[in-house]
């Protein structure tokens, strides 16, 4: 059962010949419009109740617009939302507070301005003094307060009530780490008690672990809608796209979908990862030694090759990454038809679980200098614990104990 | 729509409330200011007028008449001039909850007029005190104030609100008002007695609505008679005509408004 829909939503913002013309079209329909752009064309999707989804896309893809038009502030010009349960819209915290006046003023205003009653408010007062943990502060006026205390108190009020759809725009990616935990950890919480979640964030962490889903808005158009690491990695791929540039993807044998993007200067023939005897293997022991080969053709001479590796764990969060820059081993001057092989050797001191490796082959230190070939899931291995004591953790730091009784 | 604002009623007092305290939290003398500014006003005037030019108001005597008819115009031209003021600055001031919180934006200029009103209502109260301190007899006639003070914010806020809606996509009308108002102020009899203005000048006058609504509060604080329910009702229906251009325009511009702002 989905309790929000998007059903073909498109908004364009109008220019008339004058401001005039357009207060005149209020009334009279005439075609004064001069110009039109294009912000959000056929936004189609639907979102089942309980379900958390991602939203991300580069700045100016229309992200802000469409959670407006979802939040109900802005109209679209095409298409319907549809949405059932009351919306709560966290698209800037703090809006409408005033500074001189106390946290507790703020706190009972800013709930009436969500729509509820004094005594709803007043009930809901003593949890938001609670969670927002600014003490003596709740009874000052906000001006003095600290930016962390004043985001930790909207934050608060716009929680203090259990939506049946919470629509978060980045708003999380402020305060101190122990209050990002605290909210992310109300947000859960809502999402446990059945609370649909719409988050906006360039924050591949909250994505990949608070979301079922995600959805990649790109000039105006859904671009991908499915799961979150593949989205990501699109984006990623997208981040980086230039000129002349190539995105796709591939489905793999898994399901998952494959990004490879790059200019094409140079391409990736082979990325296999050997064992100690030379055998290609995707399931590693804990501390053992491996070697990653990753077989390379430059197609047209380049000036400069870096190649790079990241290895991401199951949440696709980056465990360790790093070029041949960093190594001090980047190559100068390669001519067409060049075929350089590396071999990265080093030890698994990771944790029990699965794993992914991107390969990136590009210019200077970064992947967005000029991106020459990327892809992500270039392969897929496996970490498993037979020969070390129990441990928990994606990093393997076995330590000496010494015990004093 | 007035089921969402009686929804809502709880934002609205708070809001309403949380803008009157303001007045006391950051300055010294407080609600003093309420009552100073409009009080520094009529001494202004009494004193050039009164006393530089010795004009004098026909049927008023005492020392204080002047300042006391003064202060009756001043009364309702101020509620006017804020309700207006503040309807025509809502949209932009809130641009920011308009463009990201959902909720009736018909609550803003609500609580305008709401605070208007308040200030205005302490401003009758202090002023009454002050024709008592100064000898000037109240009648129940002074209680029809209570009667206009809402139809004139209603007048004014159905005037503010379509310049308000307006001034978010072109905000050159935020500039002109003040302009129109100074005139208008001119042109309604407040620091001057209506009955010294030409024939041939005086029905152009009576058409400004203000001049009805000043002139009532004349009868009613100044003069101590019950003002005509005719005037009143006329004032009413004006303000009604223009609540409803207002209420129009808004729900038409409603969409427009987040985008442009």
């Amino acid at each position: 059962m989905s309790v929000l829909s998007a059903e073909g939503i498109g908004k364009s913002f109008r220019t008339h010949r004058s401001e005039w013309h357009r207060i005149l079209s209020w009334y009279v329909p005439a075609g004064q419009v001069r110009y039109e752009k294009q912000i959000l064309k056929d936004i189609d999707f639907r979102v089942d109740a309980g379900k958390a989804v991602g939203l991300i896309g580069q700045n100016g893809a229309g992200k802000s617009t469409l959670l407006k038009i979802l939040a109900g502030t802005m109209q679209p010009t095409s298409g319907r939302v549809h949405i059932e349960g009351r919306v709560a819209a966290l698209l800037e915290l703090g809006m409408g507070f005033n500074p001189d006046m106390t946290g507790r003023a703020n706190a009972l205003n800013t709930a009436g301005l969500m729509g509820f009653s004094r005594v709803q408010a007043e009930a809901a007062l003593p949890g938001i003094e609670d969670f927002a943990e600014i003490g003596d502060y709740f009874d000052q006026p906000i001006r003095i307060y600290s930016s962390g205390m004043q985001v930790r108190l909207a934050f608060a009020v716009a929680t203090a009530f259990r939506p049946d759809i919470l629509i978060v725009d980045e708003a999380l990616s402020v305060g101190d780490a122990y209050f990002q935990h605290k909210s992310f950890d109300r947000i859960r919480q809502f999402r446990a008690a059945g609370t649909t979640l719409l988050l906006v964030s360039h924050d591949r962490a909250a994505i990949v672990s608070l979301c079922d889903r995600a959805i990649l808005i790109d000039k105006g158009t859904i671009r991908m809608d499915g799961h979150p690491e593949s989205v990501l990695d699109l984006y990623n791929a997208i981040i980086a796209e230039k000129e002349g540039y190539s995105v796709r993807q591939i489905i793999g044998a898994d399901g998952r979908a494959r990004t490879i993007s790059g200019t094409g200067e140079a391409i990736i023939d082979k990325v296999a990862l050997l064992d100690e005897t030379g055998l290609e293997t995707d399931i590693l022991k804990v501390g053992a030694r491996v070697t990653l080969q990753v077989d390379t053709t430059v197609v047209e001479s380049v000036p400069n090759l870096v190649v790079g590796y990241m290895i991401k764990d199951r949440l696709g969060q980056p465990v360790f990454g790093t070029n041949t820059y960093h190594l001090g081993k980047s190559m100068e001057k390669l001519e067409a038809g060049e075929k350089p092989s590396l071999r990265f050797t080093f030890d698994v001191n990771f944790g029990d679980g699965n794993y992914s490796l991107a390969v990136a082959l590009h210019e200077g230190d970064t992947h967005l200098g000029r991106n020459y070939y990327w892809q992500d899931l270039a392969l897929t291995f496996t970490v498993v614990n037979t020969e070390h004591s129990r441990f928990v953790g994606i990093s393997w730091a076995p330590p000496e104990l010494e015990l004093v009784r | 729509m007035l089921q969402r604002l009686w929804e809502y009623r709880f934002f609205v007092l708070t809001s309403i409330w949380n803008d009157f305290y303001l007045r006391f939290v950051r300055s010294k003398l407080g609600s003093a200011w309420l009552v100073l500014h409009p009080l520094s006003q009529v001494m202004i005037y009494a004193f050039i007028l009164s006393n530089l030019l010795a004009s004098r108001i026909p049927g008023v005597s005492g020392t204080y008449g002047y300042a006391i008819y003064l202060m009756a115009g001043l009364l309702a031209w101020n509620l006017f001039s804020e309700v207006l003021d503040r309807c025509m600055k809502v949209f932009v001031k809130n641009a920011n909850i308009i463009k990201k919180v959902n909720f009736p934006r018909i609550t803003l200029p609500i609580i305008e007029i709401g605070s208007a009103l308040l200030n205005n209502m302490i401003l009758l109260i202090v002023m009454t005190i002050i024709f008592l301190i100064l000898g000037h007899g109240i009648s129940w006639s002074i209680l029809s104030v209570l009667l206009m003070a809402p139809i004139i914010a209603l007048l004014a806020a159905g005037v503010g609100i379509t310049l308000g809606v307006l001034n978010v996509f072109v905000r050159d009308i935020e500039q002109v008002v003040p302009i129109i108002l100074q005139i208008l102020f001119w042109f309604t009899p407040i620091v001057y007695p209506a009955s010294g203005i030409p024939e041939k000048y005086l029905t152009y006058l009576r058409l400004n609505p203000l001049f009805q609504a000043v002139t009532a509060y004349h009868q009613a604080i100044v003069y101590n008679k019950f003002p005509s329910l005719i005037e009143i009702a006329a004032l009413f229906a004006l303000s009604m005509i223009a609540c409803t251009v207002a209420f129009s325009l808004f729900r038409r511009a409603s969409a427009d408004m987040v985008d442009a702002l």
